[in-house]
Parts: structure tokens; sequence; C-alpha cells
């Protein structure tokens, strides 16, 4: 008997409405309005591959040690180096890092011994051409450059 | 009467690889008379990426993030069976610690992925709302994975011999308010749907597939368990670290599409409980155990199989002495699951079809590899 009223009246559409109707309030709403209001992005997050330099005198840190490309799944990585002839040490000419093909694993910022590639924050990474995925030393140091959009 | 009065001609027609309800890029070839089903042939490898070859041409270490890209619904899983399966082959075992958030991770990722197979099986039936309320709460588990590995969906989150990354501050209170807020939505949904008639109506009875069915084809995971047959790997053969901890299998009664969700539901409840015992239990320790740093494990070959989301997903490594992998085999448990959709699908509608691809819960990704 109580089954059949529980049809008759459709008990069990308005108790699946009734949750429903209960977000409809404003205050449940979780949409994030992007552009408008950025997202924080966590700390740790996987983006942008960028070059570190040294703050106090604005050489990179990067020791061209290979270790990155090693690393690399991908193999995308490829670092160009030529020995000082008066320190007797390697030094950094080129870096080329191909973000088309990067997944973000992060196996190259952990190889890196003196954290100077580093995978940052930054997430905006479209770009109009293929080539323009190709990030070269410069584009690395200074990381991307999204249009930030004014409303 | 006979059965051939007023009958018209077989017809044959493509289901997907571009259509909504098949989960991605599955072609199903249909043999339809009238709206019955009298027949069904999959068409799989729209998404094959050859995922098993590049392991043979990658380290041991630089596989790991590829088996992400397998189930991305359940990134984490993968990512365990994988470190799991070499780190039996070198004979390592990953600390206490990294153990207890290796559980906490993956059982987080098992109510995502299934919060997942809840949002996109309601919308095949057309039940649009929950896929919305669904999307919310799994958000609160991809934030946690964010802040604690940097990444939402292919995390890559375990490295072979323990962890990478040491917990963030505040990631105990973080997972318990993840689990305190997902744990009252659950119940939400059941009040949306078990009881709801159009919801019974469209699954009761429909895609049985009974214990017996599913031992000859290999079915595992929450389908088997729906037809009572109480299989749990994390009981079986405990890893990780699963026998400590408190949680009951649920099992369904007639193994058709209701019980599955019914089964599914109960999981992410219990999985809330595992969740909740481990985050009590972090104990302090080292998180990366003995591991050299170029992985060279001995001649030999290791399976490991563990619960995942979807079934039993099982690794096969096999190591001729070198930096790389002689050959990687996985057995992903939506691709053996699928190959019972024939027998489910045989007599029933169109409709229906599409209520059983849901049920299966299959990701395209893992099925093609």
């Amino acid at each position: 008997m109580r089954k059949f009223l529980r049809t008759i009246f459709l008990i069990d559409l308005i108790e699946g409405l009734l949750v429903t109707f209960h977000y409809q309030r404003p205050k449940y709403m979780c949409t994030d309005q992007y552009p408008q209001e950025r997202p924080k992005v966590a700390e740790r997050y996987r983006g942008a591959p960028r070059l570190n330099n040294n703050p106090d005198n604005g050489e990179t840190l990067c020791i061209a040690c290979n270790l990155c490309a090693l690393a690399c799944p991908e193999k995308l990585i490829v670092v160009g180096s030529e020995r000082n002839e008066k320190t007797r040490r390697k030094e950094l000419t080129t870096f080329t890092y191909d973000l088309s093909r990067c997944m973000f694993c992060g196996l190259c910022e952990d190889a890196c011994p003196v954290d100077a590639l580093e995978l940052t924050q930054d997430f905006e990474l479209a770009s109009y051409t293929r080539e323009g995925a190709i990030w070269d030393r410069q584009m690395l140091e200074d990381g991307p450059k999204p249009t930030k959009y004014e409303f | 009467m006979p059965d051939t009065f007023l009958d018209s001609t077989e017809l044959v027609i493509n289901m997907g690889p571009q259509h909504p309800s098949t989960h991605g890029v599955l072609r199903v070839i249909l043999k339809l008379d009238g709206e019955k089903v009298t027949g069904t042939e999959c068409v799989i490898g729209y998404l094959h990426r050859g995922v098993e070859k590049i392991g043979e041409n990658r380290t041991y270490q630089q596989f790991a993030p590829y088996v992400d890209r397998m189930d991305y619904c359940a990134a984490v899983s993968n990512g365990l069976g994988f470190c799991l399966a070499v780190e039996k082959l070198l004979n390592v075992e990953a600390p206490p610690r990294a153990q207890v958030v290796r559980v906490i991770l993956t059982e987080l990722n098992r109510i995502a992925s299934h919060l997942i197979w809840l949002g996109t099986h309601c919308l095949d039936i057309g039940a649009i709302t929950p896929l919305f309320y669904v999307m919310r709460e799994r958000e609160e588990i991809l934030n946690i994975y964010e802040k604690y590995c940097g990444a939402r969906l292919t995390t890559h989150a375990f490295r072979i011999g323990g962890l990478e990354y040491e917990l963030y501050d505040g990631f105990e209170a973080e997972v318990k308010a993840a689990c305190d807020f997902i744990a009252p939505k659950i119940d939400e949904y059941e009040q949306l749907l078990t009881g709801n008639r159009i919801w019974i109506g469209r699954l009761k009875g429909i895609g049985v597939l009974n214990a017996e069915d599913c031992k000859q084809y290999g079915v595992t995971g929450p389908m088997l368990r729906a037809a009572g047959v109480k299989w749990d790997l994390r009981k079986a053969q405990p890893y990780s670290g699963y026998e400590q901890y408190e949680f009951d299998i649920p099992i369904g009664e007639n193994g058709d599409t209701y019980d599955r969700y019914l089964v599914r539901m109960e999981e992410m409840r219990q999985a809330i409980r595992i969740v909740r015992q481990a985050v009590e239990r972090i104990p302090d320790g080292p998180i990366m155990g003995k591991v050299p740093k170029v992985i060279k494990p001995p001649v030999g070959e290791a399976y490991v199989s563990i619960e995942a989301p979807k079934g039993e997903l099982g690794y096969f490594v096999v190591s001729d002495g070198t930096t790389q992998p002689y050959r990687v085999r996985v057995r992903p448990p939506s691709f053996v699951n699928l190959q019972s959709l024939d027998k489910m699908a045989r007599g029933s509608l169109v409709a229906d079809l599409v209520a059983i691809i849901g049920t299966i819960d299959i990701v395209l990704g893992e099925v093609d590899r």
C-alpha cells in the first residue's frame, strides 16, 4: 500500500528533485569565471618550463651537464654548450625545449642538479604556430607572456 | 503466427567511433532486427599508441609517465601497478610511509574514477544532473593531486621504490576534509538515482552477466562483484599493506546493470573508509627505498596485478639486465571486460546497449593502449 502511494504521488522523483533544487541557490555556484578570475595554481604545479638565472648577477644557473636531456622520455631537450678555454668549464650556449611533445612528467626538473630547469606554474601555453611551441633559451628564461584580458 | 510475419531485413549499422555514448572511440558494428540487437562486433584500435612498444625503448623511470596515459581516469592506479612490478623485479619494497601515502592516493583515485563513471553513465541514460555534481566532488580530489604532485590527471605521482614528493603541509587535513565533503554527496546521488523509477526501469535486468560467464570471459572488478563473486585483489593478494585496513567487499546478486551501479556506489564508501583509516596512520620515515639512480634489474620477469577501479590491472615486465625493459605487457581491465559486451547485448534493445557500454566502465585509452 505504502509503495503504491509512493508511486502515485511520484515520491521517488520528488526526492531527486529536492536535491536538484537544493543546489539552485547561488551560494552553491562553483564555476571559476576564467579568464576574469584566474585559478590559483598549486606550488608544485608542473607547467611551462623555465631556465633560472642567478638572481644576484643574472647569469644562468645551468651548467650544461645534459642530464635533463638524458632524463627526458621524449628526448625533446637539446642542450648546446662550448668549453671555455680560460676556466676549462662547459658553458651553455643554446637550450631548446620542444613543448609540443612535452608531457610535463617532471623528470627533467628532478634530474637537474642545480635547480636551473624548473616547471613553473604558468599554464597558458597556446601558440598560433607549431614552431611557437619550440622554445629557445631566451623564451625559457623569460617565460610565457599570455595576454592579460581586462574586464 | 510464425516469427517471420511482417519480418524486415536485418540491418547492419555502425555505432561509433564518433558517438557520445561509446565513451571514446569505440566502434561497435551492430546487427539489428528492428530495435533488437542480434549481434555486436567491437572494432578497437582507434586510440592505439603502442604504449607497450614505447616501454621497450625507454628506461624504467622514463616509462612511468606513459602508463598514466592508459587509464587516464585512474592514472595513479596505473602508476602503482607499474612501480610495484619493477619493485618486484628489483626485489625492493617501498618504505612504510610511502606505502600508506600510495594507498591514500590510489583510493582517492578510485573514488574519482567511479565518480567519472557515474557521471558519464548517467549522461548516457539521460540523467544529466549528476554529471555536474560529480565534477564538483572530483575537483576536491584533483586539487589534492595538484598540490601533492603537481598534476591533476596524468599525475606521475609514484616513482619506482617509493615517492618523489614529500607530503605538503596540511595534506592530512585536506584529505579528511575531502572525505567529509564527498561522503554525504554519495548519499545524494543515491537519493537522485537509486529509487528513481526511470533509472530502475532503464537498468534493472539489463545486461545480465552471471558469475559463470564472468569467469569465462575473465571479467574482473565491480562487474564480477555485481555477479555475486566476492573477489577483490586487495583482499585476495594484498599489496602495499592493504591487509592492515578494514573494509568490506560489496557484492550484488543479479549481475545486472543496476547491481553494478550499487556495487560501485558502495565501493566509493569503502574507499573513503580506507582513506580515513590510512590518513590516521601515516608513519614517519623515508619516502624512497634503496633504489639505485640507474635502474638495472636482474634478468627475470615479474607479474604484478592490482585492483584498479575497473578491475584487475596487471603488469608483466621482463628484464634482460639492461636499463630498458625487454617487454612490458599490460593486462588492462577494461579491454578484458569489454569482451563480454556481445554476451550482454545480444537480445537487448539499442537503447539498452548504451546502458551496457556505460556499465562496463571502459576507458578507450586503456582498451587500445
